[in-house]
């Protein structure tokens, strides 16, 4: 693609480099903000814990010869009766804490991250076929669409875990068909101001391929939205995850999140032992936060209604 | 306005027929009840009697049209765990879970509005960032985690506030409130903290950006060039037109706010509709979850609809006759 470019004569028509894209000046214009600096370096720390989590955790809280009953309920730093102490603290099974949030943590992380790449692929691609096709299967998925969005996210996906069961793969498809609805909105949204534009005019004269135009010419254009609210799902879906598992209709006790982990230590709350539901609250709090501040800086720099 | 209202409840009954059939059927997918009505020491006989008085034994298109027939004379179904009216059951719950989400509600107006005011008025104070970081934190904490911190802290800690159930209630029309005895009051200002932690934020961050923009508005600049109080400006000309957006908003919230109360009154074990539905599902009561989640759908239905209405008395622009 590239060689063709080159023989052109005029300097001016050479494809731009990265960083004079729309595209790349948003994304260097995100590094200005420290805020959402500080919010990537969480981020990828969390991420990082999470896949790390076999390597660096103290103890493998899941090889219940490891676990010292001994141990059970300990406060943070508190010695054992095997002489040792645990940073976070252990649960009832003598469990140590830390070992439990990251292993924890890449349950959470990869439900929330699984859910959001396979709801952003259904809901982008329906949203542009409708906004290409229009008609009857635009107007019928818009109604969809609309009558989804209407209800609470979290009530659909109790509805359809209390039909589905348990299962990170249940949870994964429960999450998947609560937020595709967004992304299908956005796309088509996008999709349709896009397709009255002169490039695919341009596009359409040179009779190009259907497939080609809508992947290849107006895909590319709908993604600094889509990317936002991809940012923003992952975040609310870790946080429906853990919510559901908490009511103990998420995931099963064998498949540990962070939800668990914390609906786990609630009996133990109310006796003043706060450490089991606290610290992976805070390891939740704090990756939906990064995540968070990630999508606002995202949305502030992509968004072109807001260049001031 | 009355042909756009009579073609909505059309729609309405369909979407409400569409969804009885796809709840009911997907909840009869779910586990076998009989395990859970049934006795483990009954015998053969007596397990035939409790499938047959459910009507356990019929074809599902059956069970499926007898339900229909029934609801159509009010009737939701029988509890298996109660073996009594759904719907009765149900209305038992029902003021305790609405009890708590008007305390929400008002919570989230009475907080959230003058925050977002005074935030959107003076953008650069100090107390403005301290706002809105509250307001972006209450985005992100998932409430269910909030409610167990405010447990640990003003009840296990402090000891201030009863982490658990309704208090002292009394009767107010027949129908038992906690908010009218002091001990009620205490028992609910926590749980409806929690439950309006995350509207707050939203309103918060509503009533800001809304009143950044108005103040910009030339019928602002207008009001301060004639010499108006500021009090007036902001009271009557800046609030009425935030307000409208607001409104909007706190209408779909109040849904949202039923729909959350599953996760706070499972933890402050507040005996509402959200309660019931948990212990419901747990225990596999179908007919409980059915019930639930069709009244649930109209509530939504319902709820839209007077939105859509309130918005077009509220913001004259709105035409309704033009929508569809």
């Amino acid at each position: 693609m590239s060689s063709s470019h080159g023989t052109r004569p005029a300097a001016a028509l050479r494809r731009p480099r990265f960083r004079e894209r729309p595209f790349g000046r948003a994304m260097a214009e995100y590094w200005e903000s420290p805020s959402a600096v500080a919010a990537f370096a969480v981020t990828l720390l969390v991420i990082l814990a999470a896949l790390l989590a076999s390597w660096i955790s103290p103890q493998d809280p899941y090889d219940l010869a490891k676990l010292d009953l001994m141990d059970s309920v300990l406060a943070p730093m508190e010695e054992g009766a095997s002489g040792r102490a645990y940073a976070l603290g252990t649960d009832e099974q003598g469990r140590d804490m830390l070992s439990a949030i990251l292993y924890g943590l890449r349950i959470s992380l990869s439900v929330g991250i699984m859910s959001t790449v396979i709801a952003f692929a259904v809901g982008a691609s329906l949203g542009i076929l409708a906004a290409y096709r229009g008609g009857r299967f635009d107007a019928i998925l818009m109604r969809v669409v609309d009558l989804q969005l209407s209800f609470p996210a979290l009530l659909i996906a109790l509805v359809l875990l209390v039909v589905l069961g348990q299962g990170i793969s249940k949870i994964t498809l429960a999450l998947v068909i609560v937020h595709w609805a967004y992304f299908a909105r956005s796309a088509r949204g996008s999709a349709l101001a896009e397709r009255n534009r002169e490039y695919v005019e341009a596009a359409r004269a040179l009779r190009l391929s259907d497939a080609r135009i809508v992947f290849i010419h107006i895909l590319p254009n709908t993604l600094p939205s889509l990317i936002v609210i991809a940012t923003t799902m992952v975040a609310r879906a870790i946080s429906t995850e853990s919510t559901l598992s908490f009511l103990g209709i998420g995931l099963p006790i064998t498949e540990p999140s962070l939800g668990l982990l914390i609906s786990n230590g609630f009996r133990f709350l109310l006796s003043g032992k706060y450490w089991i539901s606290f610290y992976p609250g805070v390891a939740l709090v704090v990756a939906i936060i990064a995540i968070n501040v990630m999508g606002d800086r995202l949305r502030d720099v992509l968004n072109p209604r807001l260049k001031r | 306005m009355s042909v756009f209202i009579a073609r909505r409840l059309l729609q309405s009954i369909a979407l409400v027929l569409v969804m009885s059939m796809l709840v009911f059927l997907g909840v009869f997918a779910i586990g076998d009840p009989i395990n859970t009505l049934v006795h483990p020491d009954a015998t053969e006989a007596e397990r035939q009697a409790i499938v047959e008085h459910f009507g356990l034994d019929r074809p599902l298109y059956e069970q499926y049209g007898r339900f229909l027939a029934n609801a159509a004379r009010g009737d939701l179904g029988r509890s298996f765990r109660f073996d009594e009216p759904t719907l009765s059951l149900i209305a038992q719950r029902v003021p305790a879970t609405l009890e708590l989400a008007f305390a929400a509600l008002l919570l989230t107006v009475l907080v959230g509005i003058p925050l977002g005011l005074y935030a959107g008025l003076h953008p650069d104070a100090a107390s403005s960032k301290l706002i809105l970081g509250v307001s972006a934190f209450g985005f992100s904490v998932p409430t269910f985690w909030l409610g167990l911190m405010m447990v640990m802290v003003f009840s296990v800690r402090l000891g201030w506030l009863p982490s658990s159930g309704r208090g002292a209630t009394v009767e107010l029309l027949g129908v038992p409130v906690s908010f009218l005895t002091w001990d009620g009051l205490k028992h609910m200002l926590l749980p409806a903290i929690n439950l309006a932690f995350f509207k707050l934020s939203l309103i918060i961050r509503l009533a800001r950006a809304g009143t950044q923009e108005v103040v910009m508005s030339d019928y602002v600049k207008y009001a301060r060039a004639k010499g108006l109080r500021p009090w007036r400006i902001v009271f009557v000309h800046v609030l009425k037109n935030v307000l409208v957006p607001i409104t909007t908003v706190l209408g779909l919230e109040f849904g949202r706010t039923i729909a959350f109360a599953v996760v706070t009154e499972t933890i402050f074990a507040w005996p509402g509709m959200g309660k019931l539905v948990i212990d419901s599902i747990n225990v596999l009561d179908r007919p409980v979850i059915v019930a639930y989640l069709l009244l649930i759908v109209v509530m939504f239905i319902a709820i839209n609809l007077v939105v859509d209405i309130l918005y077009s008395v509220l913001d004259p622009r709105v035409d309704l006759e033009a929508q569809r």
